[in-house]
């Protein structure tokens, strides 16, 4: 299944692209999601450690290992502090 | 007789209609004489007082007054009668707001008997300022410690040229009080620390985090949950912007629900450094104090449990559903650690590892402060290398040719007379200004491209491959140690970091002379006094550049230093005229 990930702020910054889709066997889930975008960009591991996830527009925490389906669009929020 | 009482009531309509004109002329008149004497009260730095709002008040009964000893010769006409608390000025000022069949004169009210605390008074509080006292919030608190400077005004719309050098709260507030002199507006220069976040966010209603720092945004969420308060948040960097209110209802999260851990300093963008499209805080803000006055007023749907980002070069916004309040919150969560008692105790400074401002970096120390050179030192250097270019060239082809390949060293000696100034900066600002002669690789781009900055600061590059320890190690570092470049292990750079770097020459027959030239790199600050260093980094302030300099020594380059302050350095204290980015 394809899962489309966007990239937001310092994520986007870090990984050098807005979004990019990611090829994922059935049944995977948002940890073995976050696996694959580190292994692309291993610079984002310490940068999403403190970010907020989105599935579908909707708040996830990837460690409860959320179910994927094909199409599902995920967002990486890092904090921004500026103002 | 009928003729006479007619021109008699026609002359009382007449005077009548006079009274009302000359009325409102006193009311603005009035306001004016508020707004300056509001002006002249910013001037000095001392804290606000309620006198403006205490004189509207007063203004408004002897409006009143004035309106009750009309001439009582002719018959009054029916009187309306006001089904609100707004004076008549107060009618005319918030009209638009009345006429709103979603706001309207309850919603106003309540407005005018709000306080708000506008945390920060910079890119975000500025149009959250001058909104709210546009619209009529009866209590401003505008809080920063923080002075104008010429690089604020891009964004922060509420400061000016000539109030460059002043406090940002008492600014605001002199802009404040110029749009609506009917409010009061108070300026709080001390700034919001743990010591007086509890005592300020308890004197008003709603709290709004226009803060530039993480530090500051943990206090403020924390002390609003601890006071009770809704808090309206929004943060801005580049080109991208967030909101949300925390706080809000029954179990709205809070921001340590959402973020239970700082990020890293290095993952933290600082408008100070990553720069900021002006617009963007702007758009954020207006945000805030639309969510800010829904709150207060009670009107619409407040953005709890909602955080929405928005990305201005796409020009998108995205909402995300958020949860309810995390149990495991610290401060909000079902048993929360922070307490009205403890808060002040709090390390925040700590907890993030980042001061309770957006000031600059602290000065890292990684290099040996001997090693490093002056911008004087490096001007001096420049311009020999720019004299004898030219010449050492020719002398320093026929040198290694006259050596031949088994005496590299000799012909390494002559090249290495000849500096390499390594400027790191990233593109925008090298753009805008550059010296003479560096060779340009972005800090972000050093790993991608360290084999040719190595290639580039071999002594041997030139030379035969086949025995050359820095062009052996030169590739084998580029793929053996990707390592990125943080402070920690590169400061060591003779022994600590050195380990990782020296995978480097492994295996090749000039191992050991690339294992030494780590080593050697601490002494090469005593020979970067006698002989030009082969290589200077520099960047905008010195921190980088040093994290560089211990980066390239790691793996193996020898004679390797940095500019102490960078361009910034530089530009005060060699070249006036490079402005300071």
């Amino acid at each position: 299944m394809q899962i489309k990930v966007l990239y937001f702020a310092k994520s986007r910054e870090v990984a050098g692209v807005n979004e990019q889709t990611f090829e994922l066997g059935d049944g995977a889930h948002t940890e073995d999601l976050l696996a694959q975008i580190i292994a692309a960009h291993p610079a984002l591991d310490s940068v999403m450690k403190t970010c907020v996830f989105a599935l579908n527009q909707e708040y996830v925490r990837p460690q409860d290992k959320e179910a994927l389906k094909d199409g599902d669009e995920v967002a990486i929020i890092p904090p921004l502090s500026g103002g | 007789m009928a003729m006479g009482d007619a021109s008699i009531a026609a002359e009382a309509a007449a005077l009548r209609v006079k009274n009302a004109s000359l009325e409102r002329e006193v009311e603005s008149l009035r306001e004016q004489l508020l707004a300056l004497r509001a002006e002249l009260g910013s001037a000095k730095t001392q804290e606000d007082t309620s006198s403006g709002a205490a004189e509207q008040r007063n203004g408004g009964a002897t409006a009143t007054t004035s309106l009750s000893t009309a001439p009582s010769s002719a018959p009054a006409p029916p009187r309306a009668a006001p089904r609100h608390g707004l004076s008549r000025a107060q009618v005319e000022r918030y009209s638009r707001h009345l006429l709103l069949p979603a706001f309207g004169v309850a919603a106003q009210e309540r407005l005018l008997r709000g306080g708000v605390l506008v945390v920060g008074c910079g890119g975000l509080g500025s149009p959250v300022a001058m909104y709210l006292a546009a619209a009529g919030v009866g209590r401003l608190g505008l809080v920063d410690h923080d002075t104008v400077d010429v690089t604020n005004l891009h964004r922060q719309v509420m400061h000016s040229t000539a109030r460059v050098g002043q406090h940002k709260a008492a600014s605001g507030r002199a802009t404040c009080t110029a749009i609506n002199p009917t409010i009061q507006v108070e300026a709080h220069m001390c700034g919001f620390t743990p010591a007086n976040a509890l005592e300020l966010v308890d004197r008003y209603d709603v709290v709004v985090d226009a803060s530039d720092n993480p530090a500051t945004r943990y206090l403020v969420s924390d002390a609003c949950v601890v006071a009770g308060k809704p808090l309206v948040s929004a943060a801005a960097v580049g080109t991208d912007g967030q909101i949300t209110v925390y706080n809000y209802g029954p179990d709205g999260p809070c921001y340590r629900c959402l973020f239970p851990e700082s990020p890293a300093p290095e993952n933290c963008s600082r408008c100070g450094e990553a720069g900021v499209l002006g617009v963007v805080p702007g758009v954020m803000g207006c945000l805030q104090a639309l969510e800010a006055i829904k709150v207060l007023a009670g009107v619409g749907d407040v953005s709890s449990k909602k955080l929405t980002i928005f990305d201005a070069l796409s020009g998108r916004f995205t909402a995300v559903k958020l949860r309810g309040r995390s149990p495991a919150c610290l401060a909000c969560g079902a048993a929360p650690l922070l307490s009205r008692a403890n808060l002040a105790a709090h390390d925040y400074v700590r907890f993030t590892g980042q001061p309770l401002d957006d000031g600059p970096p602290e000065d890292l120390e990684l290099l040996d402060p001997r090693v490093r050179l002056q911008p004087a030192q490096v001007a001096e250097l420049m311009r020999q290398q720019q004299q004898q270019q030219g010449s050492a060239e020719p002398v320093a082809a026929a040198a290694a040719e006259a050596a031949g390949p088994t005496t590299a060293e000799a012909a390494a000696a002559v090249q290495c007379r000849s500096t390499v100034f390594l400027d790191v900066r990233p593109q925008p600002q090298y753009d805008v200004v550059a010296l003479p002669g560096v060779v340009h690789v972005p800090f972000e781009r050093l790993e991608q491209r360290l084999a040719e900055v190595l290639a580039l600061c071999g002594c041997s590059s030139s030379s035969s491959s086949g025995d050359g320890g820095v062009g052996g190690s030169s590739s084998g570092s580029s793929n053996g140690d990707g390592g990125s470049c943080n402070g920690g292990g590169g400061a060591g750079s003779s022994n600590g970091g050195g380990g990782a770097g020296c995978g480097v020459g492994a295996g090749a027959a000039a191992s050991g002379e690339a294992g030494e030239q780590p080593a050697a790199a601490a002494a090469a600050a005593a020979a970067a006094a006698e002989s030009p260093p082969r290589v200077v980094v520099l960047c905008r302030r010195g921190n980088n550049s040093q994290r560089v300099a211990a980066r390239l020594a790691a793996a193996g380059v020898a004679g390797v230093t940095d500019m102490r302050g960078g361009y910034q350095a530089w530009a005060r204290e060699v070249d006036p005229d490079v402005p300071l980015l």
